[in-house]
């Protein structure tokens, strides 16, 4: 298959890599045993998770009046961590996807990881709404399926059936792509391990061989799961927008919802690899794998989303003065200078100025600049959710129904004990799979390796073989 | 199940271009392979070994459409013939409001019914052993194998001479 090239290609595989050098600095932290820093990191993350459970149990054995939520407030710290759960779920997918459609090769470096961020922060948001339910034991109901209840249906036209339908689409579709690309890595990991690691590993890796015939259907098939993955990321944050968009309420009835909903999306999901990938390239000493032009490459996406979302933020306070409409000014206005104007700075400061300093080239390739902005991006979208929701709800029609919010200990241990699920999640998952994609760090080493292209290349590209040039350099 | 015990004679290359050039003179010569593996795909090898192009994607499309006809199906049945709901005097066959529901089931359908389509015919599955050749298949090696089961010694010297011809690295003879 003939692929566009780019004309400028940066390298991305640094330090003169052989297959099996790959393959040794990949697999290898699967097979020592945990570090220290992996057991003190474990530790606190198990902590949260278990403050999560309490607080969970809490939750369903009292009720959710146990949360900061009112009549008046009815959509607060729940939906907003949904939402920023959700967002930053679709970079995994962005960069495992679209990326490939777009053949950037810089994708392989980062994308097995943030496929598993993907997963994991789904699984996370998925926590939120089927807790505010209430009676949690009666979830299923949202499930269509012929029941004695009538039949009773669910509703087919509400935008909280399609929020259903999407995320768990979202969820498995994910799935079956990072498993399928995982299971020719797993089979590496199988080829090296023994005794009991060995019989775990063949029943993880369905029996790979590496057939020639067999490579060709997991191209066929990535490009496909690629092909559809990609609407299925848009439809997502779309139809999260959708629960909003589709309501009547000044401030949530605008149709600038979804684009500006998955441009948010995909720039908190970037600030999350970057807060990962920055570690874990040092924990685990992938820095020849995952480098600085990845690293550079990722805060260029940051920056053009972060600008979309700006430029939104500024669209809707427009079209609310444009408009006309008394209730929806008088929404952005509240939005901007009411009870919650410190949110409203905040998520403005994270998102649309922070986000701003990437334009230096310096800054851009600084790691400890990178993981700090990727931090405060963070914070900035959730607070973008909390102000579309908080804000918005809290002065609605009639001023003796306005209310004011604060979460409660409950909510905020649910919230924390979620970040902590995830980093359960994501350190068990650098410790049993390979976090860099092998087979196809591979498959780009001729085309990306510091030794053939780059201003240190011994080699022209593609033409000697990687033994031959592994015995002369040594 | 029952497998016969079948001989492989294989040869290991250090590089994909060197596999690549020893599939073609295998194929001028007219050698029978057995079969090629690799550490990741290998791009151009395919024409070189004959092989057709895969035809997953039909299969992904035929169980997307199916997803389609079902997803709106079953809505349209629900609130047209089976229980229908007035809601706020919208019509009960509400086309627009079906097409989130509709697309996501495409994709659904899609996905699961070409990943299973697919392993089914890899025969992969959990607890399938790999007839592994050589570990170092799945790390640094390209491997050509042929079946040597029925060959006479003349023929397995011949192949031999291939491999030692064509710049393989390690050739070995493996009963499995």
């Amino acid at each position: 298959m003939s692929q566009a090239v780019a004309p400028v290609r940066h390298v991305l595989i640094e330090g003169d890599k052989s297959y099996h050098r790959i393959t040794e600095d990949l697999v290898s932290p699967t097979e020592k045993a945990p570090t220290r820093e992996w057991m003190i990191a474990f530790t606190i993350a198990a902590a949260f998770l278990g403050l999560y459970v309490f607080a969970i149990v809490w939750t369903v054995w009292k009720g959710i009046g146990e949360w900061g939520a009112n009549r008046t407030i009815n959509w607060a710290w729940d939906i907003t961590n949904f939402v920023w759960w959700i967002g930053i779920g679709h970079a995994g997918t962005l960069i495992s996807a679209i990326l490939l459609l777009f053949r950037q090769r810089w994708r392989t470096g980062v994308n097995r990881a943030a496929e598993a961020m993907t997963i994991f922060a789904v699984m996370c948001a998925g926590q939120f709404p089927i807790f505010h339910m209430g009676r949690v034991w009666l979830a299923f109901f949202i499930a269509p399926f012929p029941n004695t209840r009538g039949p009773l249906w669910v509703n087919f036209n509400s935008p909280l059936l399609w929020d259903v339908f999407a995320i768990s689409t979202y969820f498995s579709v994910s799935l079956l792509f990072w498993y399928t690309g995982l299971v020719p890595d797993l089979a590496t990991v199988r080829d090296r391990a023994t005794g009991f690691r060995r019989k775990m590993y063949e029943t993880f890796s369905f029996g790979w061989t590496g057939s020639a015939k067999h490579w060709q259907r997991w191209e066929s098939l990535s490009l496909i799961l690629a092909g559809i993955s990609t609407p299925l990321v848009l439809s997502v944050h779309t139809i999260v927008s959708f629960d909003f968009a589709t309501s009547i309420i000044p401030g949530w009835h605008t149709t600038i919802f979804p684009p500006y909903f998955v441009a948010g999306a995909v720039f908190s999901g970037f600030a999350m690899v970057q807060t990962l990938m920055v570690i874990t390239r040092k924990v685990l000493k992938l820095e020849e794998y995952i480098t600085l032009n990845h690293i550079e490459s990722m805060n260029k996406v940051i920056v053009l989303t972060g600008t979309i979302v700006g430029v939104a933020y500024l669209t809707e306070l427009f079209i609310a003065w444009y408009s006309g409409y008394i209730y929806e000014q008088f929404a952005f206005y509240n939005r901007v200078f009411g009870i919650y104007w410190w949110a409203y700075f905040g998520m403005m400061f994270c998102n649309v100025v922070s986000p701003q300093l990437f334009w230096s080239r310096k800054i851009r390739r600084s790691i400890w600049w990178t993981f700090f902005l990727s931090i405060v991006v963070n914070i900035g979208m959730w607070f973008e959710r909390f102000v579309i929701i908080a804000t918005t709800l809290a002065r609605d029609y009639l001023p003796s129904s306005w209310s004011y919010y604060r979460p409660t200990w409950v909510e905020i241990s649910i919230f924390s004990g979620t970040i902590g699920l995830f980093f359960v999640l994501y350190l068990i998952f650098t410790r049993v799979a390979p976090v860099v994609a092998i087979a196809e760090i591979k498959s780009i080493l001729k085309v990306a390796g510091s030794q053939y292209i780059g201003p240190n290349a011994k080699h022209q590209h593609g033409t000697e073989s990687v033994k031959k040039q592994d015995e002369s350099g040594h | 199940m029952v497998s016969e015990s079948k001989k492989v004679l294989y040869g290991l290359y250090n590089d994909e271009e060197d596999l690549k050039s020893a599939v073609k003179q295998a194929r001028s010569a007219h050698l029978d392979i057995l079969d090629v593996y690799t550490p990741f795909p290998v791009h151009g090898l395919d024409p070189l070994l004959g092989l057709q192009e895969s035809r997953l994607h039909i299969i992904g499309f035929i169980f997307g459409a199916i997803g389609a006809l079902f997803g709106f199906g079953v809505m349209t049945w629900v609130f047209t013939s089976d229980w229908p709901i007035l809601f706020g005097g919208k019509p009960y066959w509400s086309v627009p409001a079906f097409i989130p529901i509709t697309f996501e089931m495409t994709v659904l359908f899609c996905a699961w019914g070409m990943t299973i389509t697919f392993y089914t015919i890899c025969g992969m599955w959990p607890g399938v052993k790999a007839p592994t050749l050589d570990n170092r298949i799945t790390d640094d090696k390209f491997c050509i194998a042929f079946d040597v089961s029925a060959s006479s010694d003349g023929q397995v010297d011949q192949l031999k001479g291939f491999f030692s011809k064509s710049g393989a690295d390690e050739v070995n003879l493996k009963s499995m």
